[in-house]
């Protein structure tokens, strides 16, 4: 059909971005025979269609579906990354669709990571310039088999909403009439894509192409896929982190109808049922004595303390300019914080889920994977079977928030095991709410100690600043990312402050324990954004300056961005540093977000009234996403702020089961929103965490305006109020 | 057990343990996957169904409640303000991860069934029930204004 050395020319050219490269054991080898995975988990596609690359789809009805290689979990990639190959394609918005690109590295590795994989916002980013020339590629094809079919030059042909026309004589035809003509012509190596200035659909409001589906129901995600003869397994962890089985009694168990099998695997215990219900049941009926000897058994309430004490010392040093212990003796002025920041369950709608089915020496498998790549290699090494063998489906996912991307797979070798402690068939692995929240991979506690000095008139001169906080990326493959044992996700946000300070220090003290952490959306950015942007407005605040005008005059010129965000937000909000205002500005995954939140006080709960967010994430592509995506980030951390904490007990046991006691903001607690995209031509950044970090800092600082109280300990609302 | 009721106007006879949630009912042994599971305690809403024409919350609701019932789910919607709750989420693109929504779709649709001209406050105290991780609750409120309007009209 095409040349294949001449495609792989054209996908290599497009690989636009940072490749970070992250290698992983045995994946080289794995990776030169995805090749037949991608074969085996497309499925069909109709006879006729045009594949004129790994990504585009063009059947004989015209329908041209997107292979989208970036898991959808509402952040909007089936819609945006469709937009970037209809503009080029010169499609009509109507006939496009999105499907989940197959498991196959090669093919559709993120160009940002070099696995296949989602996270860090960088969907839109790492496909922007790849998805285009996707749909050049595609268009050039098209043109060329016109110009044969209607025996024109090419330069005469247009392509306008899915249809090319040749207007002096006359003749036209659809996309869907060339598929089987185009599939003949060879793909140009680098075909140039369009100027800005000639979109037609990129920067517009073009409509979801996932909104009927979810509003309908009709939306499949892994929780409904049951295939012949499923058997639901549930398992019974360890109540404490890091514990191991010592022994376990199913007898009770296989007592109640329903239930086939209790088997022992590395995580725990499994029960099986013919349906949800009865693994349910049955998992309650087991007795299990545990090994609690490598387990955490700290209360979070000591790990505070030791972490408070670790936020004493200076830590490994991650930042220096000038000499700020020095400044600090010197300064006429000096004012000091403690943060403290709980673990954060991330919660998605769909818990975690996962369909094994084995057929013998091969399987399918069926989940909401956020790094296929890990996932895929996990699950053959856990199966004992090659990857050839093996086609992992990546499905619309119930949200993640970053929980779903993990670098020890643990899910999907929990799956695995389960699956193949049954054998052949299929099993569907879920995870009950009590299991998401007490299974950890949480956004890591975490103590800032923070600092800062003023001279006689006010200047800042001094920031001294030490972060406490566990590595998400150490003993993960992801470890490699570290640079001289210093995790960026620990302190990211904290170590170049967009505020000229002569004399800054950072330095983070690694902290251990057998909790599992993740990023969290945002990650870092989750506690260094309200660390950063509640000092910066106290000592603002006692030099005598207006929390606006305060930040502007110590941004340089290399800050216009976070300048711009920030006056933008100020003048949405009519911003005069009125009582029960905050502000504050983030710059994180290279975006820009600035908002102004304003709060009053219900009864000593802080209650969000308004938020008015100015966002900079250069070309918006979708400007409704990008709102969307800023509403979803404020509601998601408002959350955090107000309600959320996971805290572990005596004894180390996580005292948090379900929603009832990790409480989630409501929609009566949603405030009203206004969203402002600042015009830009620069290549778009992502939108998915940015619009999480500024909310936390900016409602501190508006109750500190309002109430006179400082927010050192998170959430807001101490969690035996919630 | 046997147990008979009806689901999306059509009489069905299912025989499970009488403990069973009606969410798993319609799930497992009916394939009605419309209508989601998400905490199994009754305080998400994603497993809201219409029973008798109001919203219930089929994960906690044991099957043997329902005999003789009349279930609906987000398969089954039909009325004119199911379909203008619908066409309203679609107009705002309400849903993100959208997992939720068939849950939301259930409580909007028995609101506006109750009470045509909701005010926000009638709106957050009927879909207070009702999570969204991914925080929609902004466009959920707008898209019930929208569709009020519309039966309105």
């Amino acid at each position: 059909m095409t040349n294949q050395s001449n495609r792989r020319a054209f996908l290599k050219g497009t690989g636009a971005g940072l490749v970070v490269g992250v290698m992983l054991p045995g994946m080289a080898k794995a990776t030169q025979k995805s090749g037949a995975t991608a074969a085996l988990a497309t499925g069909d596609v109709a006879k006729g269609t045009f594949s004129p690359n790994a990504f585009i789809r063009i059947a004989p009805d015209d329908t041209v579906t997107v292979l989208i290689k970036h898991i959808e979990f509402g952040q909007g990639p089936y819609t945006g990354l469709s937009t970037l190959v209809a503009e080029e394609l010169d499609a009509d918005w109507g006939q496009m669709r999105a499907t989940a690109a197959p498991t196959d590295v090669t093919l559709y590795a993120n160009t940002a990571f070099g696995v296949q994989g989602t996270g860090g916002s960088t969907a839109m980013p790492n496909s922007y310039m790849q998805m285009r020339k996707a749909g050049a590629a595609a268009r050039a094809m098209l043109v060329s088999a016109a110009a044969d079919r209607f025996d024109v030059p090419a330069t005469e042909i247009t392509v306008t909403k899915g249809v090319l026309r040749h207007e002096a004589s006359g003749q036209s035809a659809t996309f869907g009439d060339l598929a089987e003509a185009a599939s003949q012509v060879e793909p140009p190596v680098d075909p140039p894509v369009k100027d800005a200035k000639d979109f037609t659909l990129i920067g517009t409001d073009v409509p979801k192409v996932d909104s009927r589906a979810k509003a309908t129901g009709k939306a499949e995600f892994t929780l409904d896929v049951y295939r012949e003869g499923m058997l639901t397994a549930t398992v019974l962890h360890p109540p404490k982190f890091g514990a191991t089985l010592k022994s376990h009694d199913g007898r009770e168990a296989l007592k109640i109808p329903g239930v086939v099998k209790v088997a022992a695997v590395p995580q725990g215990v499994a029960v099986y049922g013919e349906n949800t219900f009865a693994a349910l049941k049955g998992r309650a009926a087991i007795t299990a004595e545990w090994d609690d000897s490598a387990a955490e058994t700290r209360s979070s309430d000591q790990m505070m303390t030791e972490w408070t004490e670790a936020a004493q010392g200076d830590g490994n040093q991650v930042a220096r300019r000038g000499d700020a212990k020095k400044a600090l003796g010197e300064a006429a002025t000096t004012h000091e914080v403690t943060l403290k920041f709980p673990f954060l369950a991330h919660t998605p709608m769909e818990p975690l889920d996962a369909v094994v089915e084995l057929r013998g020496d091969e399987a399918e498998i069926w989940m909401g994977s956020q790094i296929q790549t890990i996932d895929h290699g996990a699950i053959a090494a856990t199966l004992g079977l090659p990857q050839d063998k093996i086609a992992l489906h990546t499905m619309l996912a119930g949200g993640s928030f970053g929980r779903r991307a993990t670098g020890d797979a643990h899910f999907a070798v929990e799956a695995a095991s389960v699956a193949k402690a049954r054998g052949d068939g299929a099993t569907k692995l879920l995870w009950t709410r009590e299991d998401d929240l007490r299974g950890g991979y949480y956004r890591p506690l975490t103590v800032h100690r923070m600092k800062g000095g003023l001279d006689a008139e006010g200047k800042i001169t001094a920031w001294d600043h030490t972060i406490a906080t566990q590595s998400i990326m150490a003993g993960t493959p992801f470890e490699m990312m570290m640079k001289d044992g210093l995790d960026p996700t620990a302190f990211e946000g904290a170590q170049a402050l967009p505020y000229t300070v002569p004399n800054h220090r950072l330095g983070w003290a690694q902290m251990k324990s057998p909790v599992p952490v993740l990023w969290w959306r945002s990650v870092g950015h989750t506690h260094t954004g309200h660390a950063v942007e509640t000092f910066i407005d106290e000592l603002l605040e006692k030099g005598g300056k207006d929390a606006v005008d305060g930040r502007l005059a110590l941004m340089d010129d290399s800050y216009a961005r976070e300048a711009a965000v920030l006056e933008r937000a100020a003048e949405m909000a009519g911003w005069s540093g009125q009582k029960g205002y905050g502000v504050a500005v983030v710059k994180s995954f290279d975006s820009y977000v600035a908002q102004v939140a304003e709060v009053e006080d219900r009864d000593g709960i802080p209650h969000i009234r308004n938020v008015w967010c100015a966002v900079d994430c250069g070309v918006a592509v979708n400007p409704n996403v990008i709102r969307a995506q800023m509403e979803g980030g404020i509601g998601y951390g408002a959350s955090a702020a107000l309600f959320d904490a996971i805290t572990l007990g005596e004894g180390g046991i996580v005292q948090q089961e379900n929603w009832d006691t990790y409480r989630m903001l409501r929609i009566n607690e949603m405030p009203n929103i206004e969203v402002s995209i600042i015009d830009s031509q620069e290549n778009p950044t992502g939108v998915g965490e940015p619009g999480l970090p500024p909310l936390s800092p900016a409602l501190a600082n508006a109750w500190r305006s309002l109430t006179g109280k400082r927010t050192d300990t998170l959430p807001m609302v101490p969690i035996a109020q919630v | 057990m046997a147990i008979t009721f009806t689901v999306n106007g059509e009489e069905r006879r299912v025989d499970v343990d009488p403990d069973t949630p009606l969410l798993w009912v319609l799930r497992d042994a009916l394939r009605l996957t419309g209508t989601k599971f998400g905490c199994g305690i009754a305080q998400c809403g994603a497993c809201t169904v219409h029973m008798d024409g109001t919203p219930r919350r089929s994960c906690v609701t044991p099957i043997s409640a329902v005999e003789g019932s009349e279930i609906t789910t987000i398969e089954g919607l039909q009325s004119a303000e199911a379909k203008a709750v619908q066409d309203a989420w679609i107009g705002i693109d309400v849903p993100q991860c959208g997992y939720c929504q068939s849950g939301q779709v259930m409580s909007a649709t028995a609101l506006l069934e109750e009470n045509p001209a909701p005010t926000d406050d009638e709106i957050d105290a009927a879909m207070a029930g009702n999570i969204c991780r991914c925080a929609t609750y902004h466009r959920i409120r707008q898209a019930i204004h929208n569709a009020a309007k519309t039966l309105e009209g």
